[in-house]
This record gives structure tokens, C-alpha cells and sequence, in this order.
């Protein structure tokens, strides 16, 4: 049995697994403390939104340099979330429709643009496609030169690690860098958007930076693990922490809580699940990881303690 | 055959059987899909709708396992659909049941219930890719849509489920109208509220399921939100609107399938949202009521009236004029000379603004209650307000007020 572990956990695991594990929940993480702010402020669906315009920014970089390089898919696909937000507005206003439709009008018109490009320029020589970019490649990120736990004392073996767990890394302390030094401002404006204006807090401004800082999270981790885990981190862990406390402080604590739970037991089940039930094959970690973040999400709505409406809306 | 040339002929059904048949089922799909969005426009739920589609991966998924379990080679569209339902209606019940349940709102109950149905509909793709018969199953079309190598008997049911559905729309446009614009009036009339609304999600999950195979469950749901949107710049009544959504719906899924048709290697699904848009942009650049073009065109009219009116007041008044634009508009209307001077055709205009200035002004202090005076804008003739006999009797007030102030005028 120990014997079991010591193999499980063994120079394959941290070869193997150990990065996309780590990786998984990075993304995890960065996508869920946004998140906690935008379910709190009604807007969790703009998650959603740039994480499906994510798809038309990589397509573009690409056009305009022909190379899959991590640094212009990552700035063109911050520039078309950013593109995105103006033309939801722009739409609201001139429509003057409610977001909901402004929102769904964009990214859909800008994720077809998206696939469309992509279909008719020739990207067969490099590896992008509508799969991936759902699923992400979360599987594949293994640490070649691993040769067991020792590896990661080992500088050499070190700077062959997955290009994407340094950026994922940095952008997480980068997103709470962010809330912790912005930590009252983000807690005013997110409860009484008046009071914050009225003590002097730039609310928009502030909005705005949330939504950047939403963006950043959604294209680093997208590119790590695909959409799908993208807008589930930012919706599941912070609802599910939402019923699990009154206090903001507690509740970004249990949505990282949640969210690495999630990307860990999503990809062991995804790994080692259906070997349990007698399969070789392995299933999507990002399909299971978002599974498993809803899993939590139904167990909360059951369970959590503070689950219930109270006050004057109790009732409604 | 040209692209140019397949084009027009599919366009009018002259490209062979099979094409001209998914070409009306979209079409058809279209316009259910338009006049069941109106609804969920109206109502302010468009997105709950992006949940419904989402959500019905994992049926498809589990309907193509049951399937093949049977026996069968798990590709049978109905039965497919079936399963796509069943897993969507669950995903409704979740989003419902999350928002009344627990203090989460609906947006949060959306992106929960979609990006996990999604999520667990993947896995369940990846665990059918490693099946032996579903190497080939090609559920893949279902995320982005295709009508290459559809089947007769496939096209067949889309359009029959479509007529359904748009006859379903008409059927129910009374009640679900009430209940957009008004739910709690609605309920006093005695309409079930939860009711319609769960039939609207009905109809949203009934045009889901048919247009999977054809746009896909990433974007179906523009072909339920696009159409209304555009519509809205059209007009201001519900019933037109309805019409106009559900004929920009049909457009779209019908010219989206030819355009697609006509370029084998393009996916039918982003096309027909593609053409939904440039129907949107149309709209909202050209369209007159609402329109930017109009509104801009609107917006430019008024301004030159102002601009127009303060100069000739201030030329009544012989101050000089600096604004640019004012002298610009002076200048065209043969008002001033290039020196700023009032030419004789500029100094009868102004005298007459300064005049019915004046008399608005009287016009305010008699009859401040007027509705012709609470609609004053400092545009509009006054002649065009008031009746003559009204206009003398300021007239006349105005020469009498001026006479009690000409002695203190007189003094100082």
C-alpha cells in the first residue's frame, strides 16, 4: 500500500503530473480571485464573455505575426477582451439594451470571427485549433527532464519546466498583488458603489482595472487550460464560497480553497479515474476540473451555511 | 461553377435537393429562433438562454453512449436531440433552482450551470473518442455546427421542428408579451407567471436542440439574442418587433446556410452569426427611428437650429459674433456679409427671432401653465404654438409693459 504511493508519487509523477497539477490550480487560483469581485458586483459573466474572445485575439495575433509565440497571442487576445468591453458598451448605449444581450451579441459575433479566420488561413503548421482553445492542453505540459522530487533542487532541470507555470505564477501574484494593495477600494465599491464615489475612490476607474486584471487572468490561464476551466474558476469557487460565509475576507480564503480542490481532484480523477474502472484511457482534465468545481458548487447550495437569502429580499 | 455563381443559384434553391433543404430548415430555425429570442429579450433574460445551450452537451453525450450501448451506431439525430433536451431542461431546472434556492443571483446560476455542464460534456466526448465505434461519431460538429454530409432525413426534422417552434411562438405571443413587459400586471389577469416563463426557456431549448447540428451549442444562442437586438432599432411595438426579429432570424439561418453551402470547408454555425451581425450592424447604422445615422443626422439638424437662432438673436442684439459654427451657418444663409456686418435679409430674420423671443417671454408669464408654453424649446415660431388672436393679446401685453417702464427708462 505505501509501497503503492511511493511508486504513485514517484520520478513518473512529478514527471507526469506534478506540472499540470500545479499548473492547473495556478489557473485556478488567478481566475478565482477576480472572480469572488465580479459575482459580488453581478457581473460574473464577464468572465465568460472575454474568456470566448480570447479565441478571435489569439487568431489575430497570429495573422498579424505568423508565429505562435506567447507574448503576442497574449497581448492580441488582451486587446480583444479589451475591444470586447467597448463594443458591449457601445452596444448598450446605442441599443440601449440590457448587458445580458449587449454581452451575448459581442462575444458571440467575435467568437464566430473568431473560428472563421481560423478556418480559412492556414494554421495547419502550427497547433491552434477550436479544440484546443476549449480544451486547453493542460495534459501535455509535462516536465521532460524530471528525473523525480530531487529535479526540483536541480537548476538544469528547473529551467526546462513548462514556460506557462512561470507566467501563470507570475500573473497570480500579480492579481493579489492587485486585491491586496486595492483591498479596501475593491470592498467599498463592490458594496456601495455611492459611498465609494462619495469618499473619493475612482469606482470606474477601478472597474475597469478589475476587468483588466480579469483579462490578464482569463489569457494566461487560457493558454495553460483552455476556456472551459477559465470561466467555470471564475464562477464556481467564488459562488460556492459565497454560501459558505458573510465575510469578504473568508470568502476569497475559501474560494482559493475551493478552486485548488478543484484543479487537483479534477485532474487526479481525470488521470487516474478511469484506470480505477478499469480503462488505460485517460479523460479531459479541463472537462473533469470544471466537473468537480460544480460537484462543490451543488454541496455548497445544499449544505453551506450561509446558503440562504436574508433580510428584505428574503422573501423575494 | 463559380463561388459567385453556386451562390445565387443555392440562394434560390438551385443547387440540388439536399442543400436546398438545409437551407430552408435554417431558415426556419431562424426564424423560430428570432421570434422566441424577442421574447427572452424583452423579458431581460437573453443569457439564461447561452446556459440552456451549454448544457446540453453532456445529453448528447450520454444519448450517443446509450445508444451505441443498445446497439445502434449512436448517430441518430432524434435521439441525440432527445438527450440534448433532457440535459439542457436539467441545466434550466439548476439556474432556477439556484437562484430561488440560495442567495446566488442569475448571472452567478448561468455561469456555473454552463461552463460545468460543458465541462462534464466534455469529458463525457473524451470518454466516447476512446469507445470503438465513436471514433467516427463526429460529435465535434455539435460544438460549431455543420451541414456538410447532413441527411435528408436529418434536414427533414430540422424544418419540421422549426415550423413547430415558430408555430409555438404564435400561439403563446399573448400571454409571453404580458409577461415581458409586465409580469406583475400579468399575474393579476390571472396568467401563471412561472409558467410562461418556463415556456419561453421551453421554446429557447426547443430551438437549441433543433439548430445543434446546423449553428452548434457555442452559438446558437446569437441567433436567439442577434435578431431582437436588431429589431429593436426598427420599432417601438412589440407585435412588429416579434415580426421583424423572427425575418432577420430566418434571413440569417437561410443565407448563413447557402454562404456555407456554397464554401464546403466553412462551418455553417459562425457564418449564419456573422450574417445575424451585419443584419445588427445594418440596423443600428441605417435603421430611421433609432438608427446612428439618424440619430447623428438628428442630432446635427438641432444643433444648427440653435446655433442658427442664438445668432440672429445676438445680431438682434448688435453683439458681435464669435462662434465659428454660428457664423458659418449666418453665412450660408446670406444673414451676415464676411465682415460679420447683417446683410438687409439678416436683419428682418433677426428682428423677427427677437420678436418672437419676446413674445414667448409674455407668453410665459401670462399662461405658465399652457401646454403650448410648457413645450417651448427656444426653436419653435411661436405662430406655429398659438392661435393669432393669442399672439395679439401677447402683443398687446408686451406694448403696455413697455410703456409702464419707458418714463423710468426715461429718468436714468
Amino acid at each position: 500500500m505505501i509501497d503503492d504511493l511511493i511508486t504513485a508519487l514517484g520520478a513518473e509523477f512529478v514527471q507526469l503530473s506534478l506540472t499540470p497539477i500545479v499548473i492547473g490550480t495556478l489557473a485556478a487560483i488567478a481566475c478565482a480571485l477576480p472572480g469572488n469581485f465580479l459575482l459580488l458586483r453581478r457581473q460574473a459573466l464577464i468572465g465568460d464573455a472575454i474568456s470566448h474572445v480570447v479565441l478571435p485575439g489569439i487568431v489575430a495575433a497570429f495573422l498579424v505575426t505568423g508565429t505562435i509565440t506567447a507574448v503576442p497571442m497574449m497581448i492580441g487576445a488582451g486587446a480583444a477582451a479589451i475591444v470586447a468591453v467597448i463594443m458591449i458598451e457601445i452596444v448598450k448605449r446605442l441599443g440601449r439594451v440590457e448587458p445580458g444581450a449587449a454581452m451575448g451579441l459581442v462575444f458571440t459575433t467575435l467568437f464566430a470571427a473568431g473560428v472563421l479566420f481560423l478556418e480559412i488561413t492556414d494554421t495547419s503548421s502550427v497547433h491552434i485549433d477550436v479544440q484546443h482553445a476549449l480544451l486547453g492542453n493542460l495534459e501535455s505540459l509535462i516536465w521532460f527532464d524530471a528525473e523525480g522530487w530531487g529535479s526540483l533542487l536541480d537548476p538544469t532541470a528547473l529551467t526546462t519546466l513548462p514556460p506557462q507555470l512561470p507566467r501563470l505564477a507570475i500573473v497570480l501574484v500579480g492579481i493579489a498583488l492587485f486585491i491586496f494593495l486595492f483591498w479596501k477600494e475593491l470592498k467599498i465599491s463592490t458594496f456601495d458603489a455611492a459611498f465609494a464615489g462619495a469618499i473619493g475612490i475612482r469606482t470606474r476607474a477601478l472597474g475597469f482595472a478589475l476587468v483588466v486584471a480579469t483579462a490578464v487572468a482569463a489569457v494566461a490561464a487560457f493558454d495553460a487550460v483552455g476556456s472551459i476551466i477559465v470561466i467555470a474558476m471564475f464562477v464556481c469557487p467564488p459562488a460556492s464560497a459565497r454560501l459558505m460565509t458573510n465575510q469578504l475576507a473568508r470568502q476569497v480564503g475559501w474560494s482559493v480553497v475551493f478552486a485548488t480542490i478543484s484543479a487537483v481532484l479534477g485532474y487526479v480523477f481525470a488521470g487516474y479515474g478511469p484506470g480505477w474502472f478499469g480503462s488505460p484511457y485517460a479523460v479531459s482534465a479541463a472537462g473533469m476540473i470544471a466537473t468537480v468545481s460544480g460537484v462543490i458548487l451543488i454541496l455548497t447550495c445544499l449544505f453551506g451555511p450561509q446558503r440562504k437569502r436574508t433580510g428584505q429580499h428574503a422573501e423575494a | 461553377m463559380g463561388f459567385v455563381d453556386y451562390f445565387i443559384s443555392a440562394l434560390f434553391l438551385q443547387a440540388g435537393y439536399n442543400s436546398a433543404l438545409v437551407a430552408i430548415g435554417a431558415g426556419l430555425l431562424g426564424l423560430s429562433a428570432g421570434s422566441a429570442g424577442a421574447f427572452i429579450f424583452l423579458r431581460k433574460r437573453a443569457l439564461v438562454s447561452d446556459a440552456i445551450s451549454h448544457a446540453t452537451l453532456p445529453g448528447v453525450g450520454l444519448a450517443f453512449i446509450i445508444m451505441v450501448a443498445f446497439g445502434s451506431d449512436g448517430r441518430w439525430l432524434p435521439g441525440l436531440i432527445l438527450g440534448s433536451a433532457i440535459s439542457s431542461a436539467i441545466g434550466l431546472l439548476m439556474v432556477e433552482w439556484i437562484t430561488r434556492k440560495t442567495r446566488l443571483t442569475e448571472d452567478a446560476a448561468i455561469g456555473a450551470v454552463l461552463s460545468v455542464f460543458f465541462g462534464f460534456g466534455i469529458v463525457l466526448l473524451t470518454v466516447i473518442q476512446t469507445m470503438s465505434s465513436g471514433r467516427q461519431a463526429g460529435l465535434e460538429n455539435f460544438l460549431l455546427g455543420s451541414t456538410a454530409g447532413m441527411l435528408i432525413s436529418e434536414a427533414t426534422t430540422i424544418a419540421i421542428a422549426g415550423a413547430l417552434a415558430a408555430a409555438f411562438v404564435f400561439l403563446l405571443r399573448r400571454p409571453m408579451t404580458l409577461v415581458a413587459f409586465d409580469p406583475e400586471y400579468a399575474a393579476t389577469t390571472g396568467v401563471n407567471v412561472r409558467n410562461i416563463d418556463l415556456a419561453m426557456m421551453g421554446l429557447a431549448l426547443i430551438v437549441t436542440v433543433i439548430g445543434l447540428k446546423i449553428v452548434g451549442l457555442i452559438l446558437i444562442v446569437a441567433l436567439l439574442i442577434i435578431p431582437p437586438v436588431a429589431a429593436r432599432f426598427w420599432t417601438n411595438q412589440v407585435g412588429k418587433m416579434i415580426g421583424i426579429a423572427a425575418v432577420i432570424g430566418g434571413l440569417s439561418g437561410y443565407i448563413g446556410a447557402v454562404l456555407s453551402a456554397a464554401e464546403a470547408s466553412l462551418p455553417t454555425g459562425p457564418i449564419i452569426v456573422l450574417v445575424a451581425f451585419g443584419f445588427f450592424l445594418i440596423s443600428a447604422l441605417f435603421s430611421p427611428l433609432r438608427g446612428g445615422l439618424a440619430s447623428a443626422l438628428r442630432h446635427q439638424r438641432f444643433q444648427r437650429r440653435v446655433h442658427r437662432r442664438q445668432g440672429l438673436l445676438s445680431l438682434a442684439r448688435r453683439e458681435p459674433i464669435y462662434d465659428g459654427l454660428t457664423i458659418r451657418i449666418l453665412r450660408r444663409a446670406g444673414m451676415i456679409r464676411a465682415d460679420g456686418v447683417a446683410t438687409a435679409r439678416g436683419r428682418i430674420a433677426a428682428e423677427k427671432a427677437a420678436r418672437d423671443e419676446a413674445r414667448w417671454a409674455m407668453a410665459r408669464r401670462m399662461l405658465p401653465d399652457d401646454s403650448a408654453v410648457e413645450r417651448y424649446d427656444g426653436l419653435t415660431p411661436i405662430e406655429r404654438m398659438m392661435t393669432p388672436d393669442q399672439i395679439a393679446e401677447i402683443d398687446r401685453m408686451i406694448l403696455s409693459a413697455q410703456n409702464a417702464q419707458a418714463p423710468q427708462g426715461a429718468t436714468t
